[in-house]
């Protein structure tokens, strides 16, 4: 009744063609077809965060999305933006004020912050705590996740454009 | 959790998709962006045998204004909702409602057709459209039926929508220049299910109500339009007669008792956002504070 269906996509530039079963969500298809771990499942409801992904450039969460919803996207995943480079400032804040605890939220927090940071380069903290809420910490680092997002905010703002 | 196994098929039209309703019947849901379908199967709360995808459906994106009304397509995301100046000035309570709906990655997929269709008594747009006085559009196999709002919602995760019809757009009556909004919800975390919740819409000349709409969520098995507004309608609003408001808004809820909150509670909050709203409305701060009704 359920037959694999072919889907072409992008994940982090390269071309991908696969063929999936429908019910494969997306975070376990770069999890387990590419190996992309970065990408973490918590809750697989939408409640958690953990597997929040890019698609084109757009945040949204990869465990409420079927492979097949993803043909013809371009996916970046946690690997894709710190092999570019693009958040090493913001990972380098994290590092800086211990907020990576486990690091099992660290990814879609990651991903969240730079969305935020995208939108809204200089927000309050109301703002990212509101743009996180999205996001649980099990080990309720929140403080110093704010902390982080807040320095690197700051940074890019003072930084010559 | 994962979903149960299912059959996909990717409409290509809304014809198309009619089609493939038509021949899988109750078997068949229909997948816009999934932010409520997805969880709701990973949980296995439902097992459809056959999905619909319309995400890639053009003709059911977008935002236009025609005629006094504004025409929002069933596809149009959360999102797009909070970034259209056409919403921002014809409908601003879709816009101040989505800033409650969810975290900005669901946000970025969920649909306002999705979310109408699927009917979550604790969900911000049902209550928005009932409270606006919106027109559902619906294309079915024998053509296009438009209902009203406060007719569609039927219960909990029910609508009047037959399995074999698709939602495919919302008419919005764009706000004349009196129209004022109120959106306001408690939630336990932002971004979560409301614990209650108001969304109301008001026309007001010298400092009175001409009209008011009080769309509650949460209450009950459906959004819920408040009778209790009446009494406030072309009346000099007192602290006394917002209490007897209160009083008879409390008599019309029989909301439900959950890990969230009791039924008094419940109540008790509905008020609460009552008088908060009706203060906001009339800019008359001095109606926020009271005694409870």
């Amino acid at each position: 009744m359920s037959t694999p269906v072919s889907v072409s996509l992008l994940v982090n530039g390269e071309p991908i063609d696969a063929f999936v079963l429908p019910r494969l969500n997306l975070a376990d298809f770069l999890r387990e077809n590419l190996k992309l771990t970065g990408t973490h499942i918590g809750c697989e409801h939408g409640v958690c965060g953990a597997c929040t992904v890019r698609i084109d450039g757009e945040i949204v969460r990869s465990c409420l999305m079927l492979t097949v919803q993803a043909q013809g996207a371009s996916v970046e995943t946690i690997e894709g933006l710190s092999d570019s480079g693009e958040i090493a400032d913001l990972q380098a804040a994290f590092r800086e004020r211990n907020a990576l605890q486990c690091g099992y939220c660290t990814p879609g927090m990651l991903m969240t912050a730079q969305d935020l940071l995208k939108h809204l380069p200089v927000p309050d903290r109301q703002a990212i705590r509101e743009h996180l809420s999205g996001n649980y910490c099990r080990c309720t680092g929140y403080q110093a996740i704010v902390d982080a997002v807040e320095a690197t905010a700051r940074m890019r703002a003072e930084r010559p454009a | 959790m994962k979903a149960a196994a299912f059959a996909y098929a990717r409409a290509t039209s809304v014809v198309n998709a009619l089609e493939l309703l038509a021949a899988h019947g109750d078997k068949a849901k229909v997948l816009s962006g999934g932010q409520s379908l997805m969880p709701a199967m990973n949980l296995r709360l439902v097992s459809p045998d056959v999905l619909v995808d319309i995400g890639g459906l053009a003709e059911l994106r977008g935002i236009a204004v025609r005629a006094g009304v504004l025409v929002v397509g069933a596809l149009t995301r959360h999102v797009d909702l909070l970034r259209s100046t056409d919403v921002a000035l014809h409908a601003p309570l879709l816009r101040d409602a989505v800033g409650y709906v969810a975290h900005p990655a669901i946000r970025n997929r969920g649909t306002i057709g999705g979310s109408l269709a699927h009917a979550d008594p604790a969900s911000e747009l049902p209550a928005c459209v009932v409270a606006l006085d919106a027109t559902i559009v619906i294309r079915g196999p024998t053509g296009e039926r438009r209902i009203a709002a406060t007719e569609f919602f039927k219960g909990i995760y029910e609508t009047a929508l037959s399995p074999d019809e698709l939602l495919v757009a919302i008419e919005v009556p764009i706000a004349d220049q009196g129209s004022t909004f109120f959106f306001q919800e408690y939630a336990r975390r932002h971004g979560d299910y409301a614990v209650v919740g108001l969304a109301a819409r008001a026309a007001v000349a010298a400092g009175r109500f001409t009209d008011l709409r009080l769309g509650f969520f949460a209450v009950g098995d459906r959004p819920l339009l408040g009778a209790a507004a009446g009494r406030l309608i072309n009346a000099s609003v007192t602290p006394a007669l917002l209490a007897e408001a209160a009083t008879a808004l409390v008599d019309e809820l029989d909301p439900p008792e959950d890990q969230q909150a009791t039924a008094a509670m419940r109540r008790h909050l509905a008020t609460v956002l009552l008088r908060r709203c009706v203060a906001a409305l009339l800019a008359r701060p001095d109606l926020a504070a009271g005694v409870t009704g």
